[in-house]
């Protein structure tokens, strides 16, 4: 079975609890989640989840409607790839030292990237683009040693102007 | 009005008409419990032995009432001892409220004595929780609990108070109960093609689950079954739904269903889901369910639909609408062919042989039956007793058939009958149970002797954990790995050193003769009746199998 990726944007109440409902049902139900995140919107009565979710038409389903349920969930829909843009922010700490520094930074300008620390053996890069295309940068430095790294994991958003809907289940 | 968040939690319940609270008191629940001792005149409060029993006798009361139950409970283990009966409560959706009491806000987060996180701990067996350290959120946390436990698909909810906010002045006023949600209406343009799907059909079947029960669609659905001359086979939560000897009602299907069911189910063109969740007790192989028919489901959840199994049609509303809206679209017909069908797999079905010279589990249910009221309301636990009580009882009325479906909880039953007796106290209640599960929560009868709640334990003493037992004996060599309990358990002085009476039955005729007795006692009953412990439960399909396994003996 071949599993589809795919980002949901969950609208819930600003409540103290909220992630831990929402990552108890992912829990219990055994979802498989790639990467989560909250963060405010204009309105302060409530928060964003940005969920990235692997698995196939049955199993998007059900974390929809089984997400529908919770109480606190005022909306949630799945960001069509064709009418959303995505961004993930990297950053990335590599081994260089003057041997190899020059060839990196030749791949950090291909990707717009940017060295945000240096010090005489190491470097942190950092990159925001779409998910894939943070891949891409990641694979490129595969051939130099990397000390770390971490990613945000994926948010997302609509283009053009959508009306917030309250959420009916 | 000034009142203490406490009396204010009396006056909520009260404004949700709510006059009967289960539950147990403790150190932060002194001001709920002091209020209710001013307002006990209008609520009554029952005290069982232990909060399991309380959370258990709440759902009773829930089942046999269609209200919501309410249970209250102290902090740390008294909120503990709730889980189990909140998570029964989840499992088979019914309408249920548990108050908690929390230690002071103060003291929240800094492991107080008795403080437990009960919102974290319920988080995946509530509906929605609520954790009130504001007087100012009490009246909406109540109200919306009421309203949540009730809407759409009915289910536990849990409201956690601190003590400080238990103990405040505040005005209150009594604006009334939220609504609750209307239920979503079928649509009509489905409604149509499913109307087309059954008037084609050649060999169709209804089957249904809670869900028609939870709505009161029994006598609608009767008259679907009648119009369109279908079969319908019902999951143990359905059980009473129609009656037992309904030609066109043909018994319980899945595990341990009869024969008939299930092989009409295996065989139709066309399947109705009506209110049920395919769940692994009766879809046992998901990709081979009913893999001849069109599925056509029907639910409140929307989540149910293609959860378990991918269904062709789905329809996600009121199941009592959609059975009320579709009567009038589907042809009258009569289907011989396919009642002749099923009537030959009726035939050749499994039949229990009588024996009276012991006590056969289902001679032992028929007398039940026979020897008490059409309304009865029958409670069970959970194992072999509860099986055969599904498959045995011949006059089962609506919200009458009370069991732990979902979670098969052992120790259910007493609490259950409990609150089932309570809310019902001119209904005869029945509650049968297995030596195992009596076990469990027999202590309860401190609450019925006090109380002085006429119900008849009918124990099935087959000296094994038999459920179990059984499937060792079929599965596992007969390795009967910790289910020959040697208990020594003397019932009748037990049941008399709670002040209840005791009586022991080891034939029908014996049994016959004490049960008249029990029938017009007063207080509580206990009957012991000895069953053999190789007394199987059949027709019996194993896990993950398909009718085509179906154990017969
Ligand atoms: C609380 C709980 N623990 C364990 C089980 C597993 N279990 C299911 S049936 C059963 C045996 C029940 O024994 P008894 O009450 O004597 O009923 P019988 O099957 O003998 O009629 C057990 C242990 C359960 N369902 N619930
Ligand atoms: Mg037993």
């Amino acid at each position: 079975m071949t599993l589809k990726k795919e980002v949901i944007s969950i609208l819930v109440d600003n409540q103290f609890n909220v992630l831990s409902r929402i990552s108890s049902l992912i829990g219990r139900r055994g979802f498989n989640i790639d990467t989560i995140t909250a963060s405010a919107t204009q309105n302060p009565d409530i928060t964003r989840i940005t969920i990235g979710f692997s698995g196939n038409e049955q199993s998007l389903a059900q974390i929809l409607t089984q997400m529908a349920k919770l109480e606190i969930v005022r909306e949630i829909y799945v960001l069509d790839p064709n009418e959303s843009v995505f961004r993930e922010l990297l950053l990335i700490k590599m081994k260089a030292d003057k041997s190899n520094r020059g060839a990196i930074i030749e791949i950090v300008d291909i990707y717009r990237a940017k060295i945000i620390d240096l010090s005489k053996d190491s470097m942190i890069i950092e990159l925001t683009g779409a998910p894939e295309k943070i891949d891409g940068f990641m694979k490129m430095l595969d051939c130099y040693e990397m000390v770390e790294f971490c990613r945000t994991g994926v948010t997302g958003i609509h283009r053009g102007v959508r009306e917030y809907t309250r959420f009916e289940d | 009005m000034k009142m203490t968040g406490a009396e204010m939690v009396s006056e909520l319940l009260l404004e949700q008409g709510v006059d009967t609270v289960f539950g147990y008191p403790g150190g932060t629940a002194l001001n709920l419990y002091d209020a209710l001792y001013e307002y006990q005149g209008k609520i009554r409060h029952i005290l069982t032995a232990h909060e399991q029993g309380a959370a258990h006798a709440a759902d009773g009361y829930a089942r046999a009432t269609g209200k919501v139950g309410v249970v209250m409970a102290t902090s740390g283990p008294g909120a503990c001892n709730l889980v189990t009966g909140i998570a029964t409560a989840f499992m088979d959706s019914i309408p249920m409220v548990a108050i908690t009491a929390n230690v002071a806000d103060e003291l929240i987060g800094r492991d107080a004595f008795q403080e437990i996180y009960i919102t974290g701990v319920t988080l995946p067996i509530t509906k929605h929780n609520f954790f009130v350290n504001n007087i100012k959120d009490l009246p909406d946390a109540i109200r919306q609990a009421f309203r949540i436990a009730q809407s759409g698909r009915k289910g536990p909810v849990l409201v956690d108070i601190t003590k400080d906010v238990t103990g405040m002045m505040t005005s209150f006023e009594a604006t009334g109960p939220y609504p609750v949600k209307e239920l979503p209406k079928s649509d009509p343009d489905t409604l149509l093609e499913v109307a087309h799907l059954i008037n084609k059909a050649k060999q169709p079947i209804v089957y249904y689950g809670g869900g028609v029960a939870a709505s009161d669609g029994g006598p609608a659905l009767r008259e679907l079954l009648e119009k369109a001359d279908m079969p319908g086979a019902y999951t143990i939560m359905a059980a009473g739904v129609l009656g037992y000897e309904e030609k066109r009602n043909l018994g319980l299907i899945g595990m341990h269903g009869s024969v008939t069911s299930n092989k009409t189910l295996d065989q139709a063109d066309l399947i109705l889901a009506l209110g049920t969740r395919f769940s692994d007790r009766v879809a046992q192989n998901m990709k081979k369910f009913g893999s001849k028919a069109t599925i056509v489901q029907v639910d409140i959840d929307n989540s149910e639909i293609n959860k378990n199994v991918i269904v062709d049609k789905s329809l996600v509303c009121d199941v009592k609408d959609f059975i009320e809206k579709i009567i009038p679209l589907v042809d009258k017909q009569e289907r011989t062919d396919w009642f002749e069908k099923i009537k030959k797999w009726e035939d050749n079905s499994y039949k229990p042989v009588d024996d009276d010279t012991c006590l056969k589990p289902h001679q032992l249910i028929g007398k039940i039956c026979s020897m008490t009221e059409e309304d009865s309301v029958y409670v069970t636990d959970v194992g072999q007793h509860q099986i055969w009580a599904a498959q045995f009882i011949k006059h089962i009325k609506p919200k009458s058939f009370i069991t732990s479906g979902g979670l098969g909880t052992m120790g259910f039953g007493y609490g259950a009958s409990i609150g089932a007796k309570i809310a019902c106290p001119e209904k005869r209640v029945i509650h049968i149970t297995g030596d195992g599960s009596f076990h469990m929560n027999m202590n309860e009868a401190c609450t019925a002797v006090t109380n002085n709640l006429p119900i008849i334990s009918v124990i099935f003493n087959n000296k094994v954990l038999g459920m179990v037992y059984q499937w060792q004996g079929v599965f596992y060599n007969k390795r009967y790995s910790q289910t020959t309990v040697e208990r020594k358990t003397d019932y009748v002085k037990v049941a008399e050193g709670f002040g209840a009476k005791g009586y022991r039955a080891s034939n029908l005729a014996e049994f016959e003769k004490v049960f008249a007795k029990a029938l017009k006692d007063e207080g509580p009953v206990w009957i012991e009746c000895l069953i053999d412990k190789e007394e199987k439960v059949l027709p019996m399909i194993p896990n993950g199998g398909t009718v085509d396994d179906m154990i017969l003996g």
